[in-house]
C-alpha cells in the first residue's frame, strides 16, 4: 500500500515532469545543454583512451606496411589531381555558359569536419553528437554529409557540440529528386525501427517511372539542402493508397551505422 | 553508508548513461542498444530506499534525456513508476535469488521504454514504431535480464570491499556471568 512518504514523493515526481515536459522549447534546450555538459570529462577521457589506442596501434605497423599504404596514397592522390583539373576545365566551361543564359553562378560548398562523439542512446530516434558548436559558426538546419552522400541535419547546437539529426529519423525530411528522365520528386520520409540504412521516399507521382538502382540526390527544394547532394539509389517500389501515389525504399549512400566523421556544410 | 550506497547507484546510473551514448557496439550488431537504467532501477528498489529510488528516478531520467533526442522529463516518469512499484512490492520478492533479479530487470526493461514511447505519443511526437519495434523490445528484455544479477553482484562486491561492515555482538554480558565456585 502507499504510504504517506510514498504519496509525497509521487506528487514531487509527477509535478517536476510535467513542469519540465512544459517549459519553453528554448528553456528546455538550454537545461539539456546544460545536463549535458555534466558528460565533457567523460568525452575528454574517452577521446583521449581512443587517441591512446590509435597511437598503440600505430607503433606496432610494420614499416613495410607503411610504405605499401604511402605508395597507394601517392597515386590515389595523383589520380585526384587529374580528376580536380578535368573537373576545374568543366567549371569554368559550366561557368562561362551560366553567364551566357543568364543563370545565377554556383557556390562552392563550405564545408567544416567534425568529429561524431556520441550515438542516440534511445531506440526510437535517429540522431549524433558532434564535436563542433556555436563558437565554430554552427547554426541550426545545417546541412551534414559524408563523402558517400547526405547524412542529415544539425537539430540544436550548443557552444561545442551539437546535435545531428540523421535521415531516417521523422524529424529529417528532405525534398528528393531522382535521377531519371523525368526527374521524378519525392520526400524522403522515416526509416524503419531496425533497418537505418532503407528509408522511405514518398509522395511521389502515379506516373513515376521508378526502377531499382536509379540514384537519388537532394532537389534543392525546401530551403535546407542544397541541390545534387547524394542520397542513395531506390531499391524497390510499390503503389500505395490504391494506386493514386508510389512509394519507394531508398538505400542510403552514407552508412549511418558507422559514423565517424562527417562535414558540415555552411552557406 | 546509506549515502555511499546512493552515491554508488547515482555514479553507476551516470557511467550507464555515458556507456549507451558513446559505444554503439550492440546497437550494430543486434539493431537496439541495450538500456542500463531499468536494471539499475530494480536494483534501487530492491535494495535502498524511497529518496534513493526517486533521485535515480530523476537524476538518470534528465542525464538520459539530455543526451538522447526525447523530450527533456519524459524518462523520469516510468523510471520512477518502475522503481516505486518493486518498492511496495519488496517484502514479497526473493530480491538474493538470481532468478527472480532477472525476471525483475526483464519485466523493468519492457515497462521502461513502453511508458516512456506511450508518454512520447500522447505528447504528439512521433518516434520510429513498428514491427521492428518488438525485436528491439526482445533485446531489451535479454539484456536487462542479464544486466540485472550482474548490477547485483557488482553492488554487493562495492559494499563487501568499501563499506565497514558492523562487528557481531558477541553473547557474553558482563551482567550474565555465572561464577561459579564459592566466594
Amino acid at each position: 500500500m502507499l504510504k504517506r512518504p510514498h504519496y509525497i514523493t509521487l506528487g514531487l515526481v509527477v509535478a517536476l515532469t510535467l513542469v519540465v515536459l512544459n517549459l519553453p522549447g528554448q528553456t528546455t534546450a538550454r537545461l539539456k545543454l546544460a545536463i549535458g555538459s555534466l558528460f565533457l570529462p567523460l568525452f575528454g577521457l574517452a577521446n583521449s583512451t581512443q587517441q591512446a589506442v590509435g597511437a598503440a596501434g600505430d607503433a606496432v605497423l610494420p614499416r613495410r606496411e607503411l610504405v605499401k599504404q604511402n605508395e597507394l596514397l601517392r597515386q590515389e592522390e595523383q589520380r585526384l589531381r587529374l580528376q580536380a583539373l578535368q573537373a576545374q576545365e568543366i567549371a569554368g566551361e559550366n561557368a562561362r555558359l551560366r553567364q551566357l543564359v543568364g543563370w545565377r553562378a554556383q557556390v562552392p560548398w563550405k564545408l567544416k569536419l567534425a568529429k561524431v562523439v556520441l550515438r542516440e542512446p534511445a531506440n526510437w530516434w535517429r540522431s549524433v553528437q558532434i564535436d563542433l558548436g556555436s563558437r565554430d559558426g554552427l547554426q541550426v538546419n545545417l546541412p551534414v554529409l559524408t563523402t558517400d552522400g547526405l547524412v542529415g541535419r544539425i537539430a540544436s547546437v550548443s557552444l561545442t557540440r551539437s546535435q545531428v539529426v540523421l535521415l531516417g529519423d521523422p524529424n529529417c525530411r528532405v525534398s528528393a529528386r531522382v535521377e531519371n528522365e523525368a526527374r521524378d520528386l519525392g520526400v524522403i520520409g522515416a526509416s524503419g525501427p531496425l533497418a537505418a540504412q532503407l528509408v522511405g521516399l514518398d509522395y511521389l507521382s502515379p506516373g513515376a517511372n521508378l526502377k531499382p538502382a536509379q540514384r537519388v540526390v537532394t532537389s534543392g527544394e525546401g530551403g535546407i539542402f542544397p541541390k545534387g547532394i547524394p542520397i542513395g539509389v531506390i531499391v524497390d517500389v510499390q503503389p500505395v493508397d490504391y494506386g493514386s501515389r508510389y512509394e519507394a525504399r531508398v538505400r542510403l549512400a552514407a552508412n549511418l551505422s558507422a559514423l565517424e566523421e562527417v562535414w558540415v556544410m555552411f552557406p | 553508508m546509506n549515502w555511499l550506497n546512493t552515491a554508488f547507484v547515482l555514479g553507476a546510473a551516470f557511467l550507464a548513461v555515458f556507456w549507451e551514448a558513446s559505444f554503439g557496439g550492440v546497437r550494430y550488431l543486434v539493431g537496439a542498444q541495450v538500456d542500463l537504467l531499468p536494471p539499475l532501477m530494480v536494483y534501487a528498489a530492491l535494495s535502498t530506499g524511497i529518496t534513493t529510488v526517486t533521485l535515480l528516478a530523476v537524476c538518470a531520467g534528465l542525464w538520459f534525456d539530455s543526451l538522447s533526442a526525447n523530450p527533456l522529463g519524459v524518462t523520469v516518469l516510468p523510471l520512477f513508476a518502475v522503481g516505486l512499484a518493486i518498492h511496495l512490492k519488496r517484502g514479497l520478492i526473493l530480491r538474493d535469488q538470481p532468478f527472480a533479479q532477472a525476471v525483475l530487470g526483464l519485466a523493468a526493461s519492457v515497462v521502461v521504454p513502453a511508458l516512456t514511447l506511450l508518454v512520447l505519443l500522447t505528447m504528439g511526437r512521433s518516434p520510429l514504431f513498428g514491427w521492428g519495434t518488438l525485436w528491439q523490445f526482445v533485446v531489451l528484455c535479454v539484456g536487462g535480464a542479464i544486466a540485472t544479477p550482474i548490477w547485483f553482484e557488482l553492488f554487493g562486491w562495492l559494499q563487501r570491499a568499501l563499506v565497514h561492515r558492523r562487528a557481531p555482538e558477541a553473547s557474553f554480558r558482563l551482567d550474565r556471568e555465572i561464577r561459579r565456585g564459592r566466594r
